[in-house]
């Protein structure tokens, strides 16, 4: 991602940055607080389908693409305040111990 | 004599016997039929069902379930039903009313878009494939993305829209019965998306192209009496794109469930473009 080597995007590299502009320009539009929460579970989220998600698993990232635009446009609303996000462990949920 | 006779009679005795015996063979062998006739009526069915799921993203295929045709419903629904409940429970579609109000299960089956609660399982054959409706976006298994389908809809304004309040205010505005005779075979419509989604027209410009569920929900509201703004929306969808994609392949007129035409509908609103919403 260096901006001196300038790296050639595919189509779909662009659309999950821009994708990722569309939510922090978004945050942007929310209270201080709200925002910097929505940027950190953003971020966070991006960050882990980067690593998680195979590079050429078109159909999944298309799938998390729309899913993606869609949580923008209710975000977008001026009705919606915040972003909070549930994590569940299954370790722990798989967890035996009583 | 009576030897002879005896002789004679001895043989055919014996071929009575015979007879007997092949006749106990005989209902041995109609026992085992008619077993075999009770094997296949309690017909296993098999259904080769579209799965894919977000949570493990792998390519999707088709997972087949042998269902018993004698222990389930009549209808395509029943038997996703009684898959879901007794076999998989991970296998997910919607449904709602199931009495075809709804259009939540819209589906294709065996190659057609339809209801799963109103198409009947055929039991002429022992497979039967279900995949959800074509070139729509798949959320998961069965269910997919009616997003564009909806906003669709929405930029027709299916509503009423008037220029006069109403002659006496607070109550309704009447039409004549004639002018309701008008709205039927639009107003039936429940946004399936059965129709839109058997369209080839629609598969190649989705976005652009309404679709003729949201083009016979428009004219609805058009040929509406007490609509007054027809000119305003036939202005709206004179386009290229919007409304001039139907190129009348009436996919729609056969894969709708309600036994619906939206082809004639947009053949309707085409004519209305051409000679004016006076000459209606």
């Amino acid at each position: 991602m260096g901006a001196s080597s300038s790296p050639k995007l595919s189509g779909m590299q662009k659309q999950v940055l821009s994708l990722y502009r569309g939510f922090l320009r978004a945050a942007r539009s929310k209270s201080a607080e709200d925002r910097h929460k929505i940027e950190s579970i953003v971020s966070g989220e991006f960050r882990r389908n980067s690593k998680q998600v195979d590079r050429k698993n078109f159909l999944y990232i298309e799938y998390l693409l729309r899913r993606g635009q869609k949580q923008l446009d209710q975000l977008k609303s001026p009705d919606t305040v915040g972003l909070s996000s549930l994590n569940v462990s299954v370790s722990e949920t798989i967890d035996p111990k009583p | 004599m009576a030897t002879a006779m005896l002789r004679r009679a001895l043989p055919r005795a014996s071929a009575l016997s015979r007879f007997t015996r092949a006749r106990a063979h005989a209902s041995e062998a109609e026992a085992q039929q008619v077993e075999q006739k009770a094997r296949a009526s309690t017909s296993l069915k098999t259904f080769s069902i579209y799965r894919w799921t977000p949570e493990n993203p792998t390519k999707p295929e088709l997972q087949d379930y042998q269902i018993d045709l004698k222990d389930c419903g009549p209808m395509v629904l029943d038997a996703l039903i009684k898959i879901k409940n007794e076999v998989d429970p991970t296998l997910t579609f919607r449904r709602s009313c199931r009495e075809g109000i709804c259009g939540s299960c819209a589906m294709n089956i065996d190659g057609c878009n339809g209801l799963a609660c109103l198409t009947k399982i055929e039991s002429g054959s022992s497979a039967s494939t279900i995949t959800p409706l074509p070139h729509m976006f798949v959320i998961k298994d069965l269910v997919v993305d009616m997003t564009n389908f909806y906003n669709q809809y929405k930029s027709i304004e299916p509503w009423l829209k008037r220029k006069n309040p109403p002659e006496t205010k607070g109550k309704e505005v009447l039409q004549s019965k004639k002018d309701r005779a008008k709205l039927d075979g639009m107003y039936e419509c429940i946004l399936c998306a059965c129709c839109s989604t058997s369209c080839p027209s629609y598969w190649w410009n989705p976005e652009s192209y309404l679709g003729p569920a949201a083009l016979l929900h428009a004219n609805r509201w058009i040929s509406d009496s007490r609509d007054e703004y027809t000119q305003e929306r036939l202005d709206a969808i004179n386009d290229e794109f919007k409304l001039y994609r139907c190129h009348t392949i009436l996919n729609c007129a056969r894969a709708c469930p309600k036994g619906l035409n939206p082809g004639k509908q947009i053949a309707h609103i085409k004519g209305l473009q051409l000679s004016g919403p006076s000459t209606v």
